[in-house]
């Protein structure tokens, strides 16, 4: 039974560890005033950078950095759209969406033609598991043993990359001059703006964090998860961040157990799928796949807490009337 | 940026014009990245939906799926919501349609079915779209993010619905039965004199969808409550001071907006594939955003646009027969574009534009 618990929690931080990245990603740009409903589609964009590269190259850092490069670029258009443009950002997000969907499946057939998949890759071209020391000859410990050595060793490395950038995120928001303007300019931009900082540059650089997040979400799948970019991998991974970035209220601490929360009902409903649960029968897998969705509409319909979003989220600034 | 700087002809007609030969050209350059010829893709395109009859009837029965979603999402803009969740509305108003079908198909003939058919697509897609225009309308739950989430909460519950309460018995496909001619809409190429649309499933919809977009007009230009949806969305404070109920304007402009989007499901489900089964949505719903941009959130606007992207997906199809290279998730990147620049950058090219007509005219404003 404990054993059982220890596994499906070990599949729980696989499975949270993009959804976490692709949240504080959100995080970022919408602290800073700048919706981003492309969380998806800059990950597709990611894992297939990734996946390419890191077969072209057969060294999983080019491809994280491959990766990364498109996220970022995908985030540039996002944030010349909606920050220099002052065009609708939820439009900007369904565009971004359809242009990763589209250009990933099309380059990867016109490159590889294996379908829009990429060839699987090398052992090199993939981030391995890493044993934390010690993990061996404390696996047989009782009660510590499992969790030491299943459950925190032997993940790869934007595992715990992941989960590093929790705290981090924390005190860049919270204890750095960056992170209170970033946050200020989410709130309020016309008094960062009469402060003489720029609402534009501050954007901008929260835009980019996002993107450089998002790329690392979407390379995990590819390069550290699987062996590859197949298509459309992301599969509304997403979406489900956005709603986990809805869940936690925007903060990086919530952002973290949100998303192990819907990680875990991903874990859980593989692990049920064709059981039978004593006196309660078959639980459809259809509705732990739902159940992150419906659990943020009722929040958001304020019957657990209530989720305020930053003030100036979705709106464009206008330093004067033209 | 305010209105009133350009001509009309401009601000209506040759931004969007710019706007699109924009999204075209960075479209062309994406084929000259995978080694094509653009000019040969063009042609393939434009001769693979409007070239021969059955490319016509093609172009024509996407068209009508993007009318729908069009106009839905026309309609919420117009009261300034943004409804993203029309793929969910219209997989759902499927269920309306199924139910009309399975029932009445064995007993009545097809005109007898349509209304009832009509009804349970329009009601089902109304009450999916009820529940984020309330939580909006009395929560304050933003209406994109809840309708994001009904898009996927409806695909778990159709998936569901399918494999294990409406699905065929013994069937492995998760779909139900195959309705008899008491729940299929003619082919116009059959009920149309002297017209070929060969094997292409365009149906007596797509009348429908003209009809719908006659009735979106009237409404939003010809009623009491049109106005009020156009007086929300303009200015929600002003509209609320002058006596218009926030909470109803909302509540209905959604479930207009859903009802319209769930009509999309007659045109899949009862007029083409003549069972309900997975994702027959595929898409459809988001395309509707671009439609109702590219088309202004106007119902001319949007029967043009419905049929460009009706064009897009059956040339499409022919392109990527022809050339293989050129696969169907071209479309997907040439809607992406058009949604990108008719949309996002909508603006991009205004300033220059304005400068360009304020040079014209000021010579004219210092003489007079």
């Amino acid at each position: 039974m404990f054993e059982t618990f220890i596994l499906l929690l070990d599949s729980t931080v696989r499975l949270s560890t993009p959804l976490l990245l692709a949240c504080l990603a959100g995080l970022y740009s919408e602290r800073a005033g700048i919706v981003d409903i492309g969380l998806e589609g800059k990950m597709l964009g990611a894992a297939f950078g990734a996946g390419a590269v890191g077969y072209l190259s057969g060294n999983a850092w080019v491809g994280l950095m491959a990766g990364i490069g498109v996220s970022v670029g995908l985030a540039l258009i996002h944030g010349f759209a909606s920050i220099t443009n002052r065009g609708n950002q939820i439009v900007s997000g369904v565009a971004i969406n359809f242009l990763a969907a589209g250009l990933t499946a099309l380059l990867g057939q016109s490159w590889f033609n294996q379908g829009g998949r990429t060839p699987t890759l090398s052992q090199g071209g993939r981030f391995q598991n890493i044993e934390l020391p010690f993990a061996e000859a404390l696996r047989d410990v009782p009660v510590i043993g499992p969790i030491y050595s299943e459950l925190l060793s032997g993940h790869n490395i934007l595992v715990y990359a992941a989960f590093a950038a929790v705290p981090l995120t924390w005190w860049v928001l919270f204890r750095t001059r960056f992170g209170l303007r970033l946050r200020a300019v989410g709130e309020n931009p016309a008094a960062v703006d009469t402060a003489g900082i720029s609402v534009v540059w501050l954007r901008y650089r929260a835009v980019i964090v996002c993107g450089m997040l998002c790329g690392l979400a979407g390379s995990y799948l590819s390069i550290a998860q699987s062996a590859g970019f197949i298509v459309n991998m992301t599969a509304g991974k997403g979406f489900i961040a956005l709603a986990a970035l809805i869940f936690a209220k925007w903060r990086p601490g919530y952002a973290m157990f949100a998303c192990l929360l819907f990680g875990f009902l991903d874990a859980l409903a593989i692990r049920l799928q064709g059981q039978e649960l004593p006196g309660i029968g078959e639980i459809p897998v259809q509705f732990f796949q739902a159940l992150p969705y419906i659990l943020t509409v009722i929040l958001l319909a304020g019957f657990i807490g209530k989720a305020v979003p930053p003030k100036a989220a979705g709106v464009p600034y206008l330093k004067e009337r033209t | 940026m305010s209105t009133g700087q350009l001509p009309r002809w401009v601000d209506l007609g040759l931004i969007p014009l710019i706007n699109l030969v924009a999204a075209f050209f960075v479209s062309g350059l994406v084929v000259i990245l995978i080694g094509e010829s653009p000019v040969e893709a063009v042609q393939v395109l434009i001769w693979g939906s409007l070239g021969f009859g059955e490319g016509i009837g093609f172009t024509l029965f996407y068209a009508t799926n993007f009318i729908f979603t069009g106009l839905a999402v026309a309609v919420a803009f117009h009261a300034g919501l943004f409804n993203i969740g029309g793929e969910g509305q219209a997989y759902i108003g499927g269920l309306g349609v199924a139910a009309a079908c399975l029932l009445l198909d064995h007993i009545v003939p097809w005109w007898v079915t349509m209304p009832f058919a009509v009804a349970g697509a329009a009601l089902m897609g109304a009450a999916w779209a009820f529940i984020p225009g309330y939580l909006q309308a009395t929560r304050g739950s933003h209406v994109v993010i809840t309708t994001i989430m009904f898009n996927f909460i409806a695909a778990s519950l159709m998936v569901y619905l399918l494999v294990n309460v409406i699905g065929e018995a013994g069937s492995m496909q998760p779909e139900t039965r195959t309705f008899v001619e008491g729940g299929r809409l003619p082919f116009l190429t059959d009920i149309i004199p002297g017209v070929d649309f060969g094997t292409a499933p365009v149906n007596f919809s797509l009348i429908l969808a003209l009809l719908a977009c006659i009735g979106v007009w009237l409404l939003i230009w010809r009623t009491r409550l049109g106005y009020e949806i156009r007086s929300y969305g303009a200015n929600p404070d002003a509209a609320v001071y002058a006596g218009i109920n926030p909470v109803r304007t909302i509540v209905i402009t959604m479930m207009i907006s859903g009802g319209l989007a769930g009509m999309m499901a007659i045109n899949e489900v009862m007029g083409s594939q003549h069972r309900l089964l997975i994702e027959f949505v595929t898409g459809y719903g988001f395309v509707g955003i671009a439609v109702a941009l590219m088309g202004r959130a106007h119902p001319v606007g949007i029967v043009l646009a419905a049929i460009l992207f009706g064009m897009l997906y059956q040339g499409g199809a022919e392109l990527s027969f022809e050339i293989p290279a050129i696969t169907r998730d071209m479309i997907v990147v040439i809607q992406g574009l058009v949604i990108l620049f008719a949309g996002a950058l909508e603006y991009m090219f205004r300033p220059t534009l304005v400068r360009l007509f304020a040079s014209r005219r000021a010579p004219a404003a210092a003489a007079g």
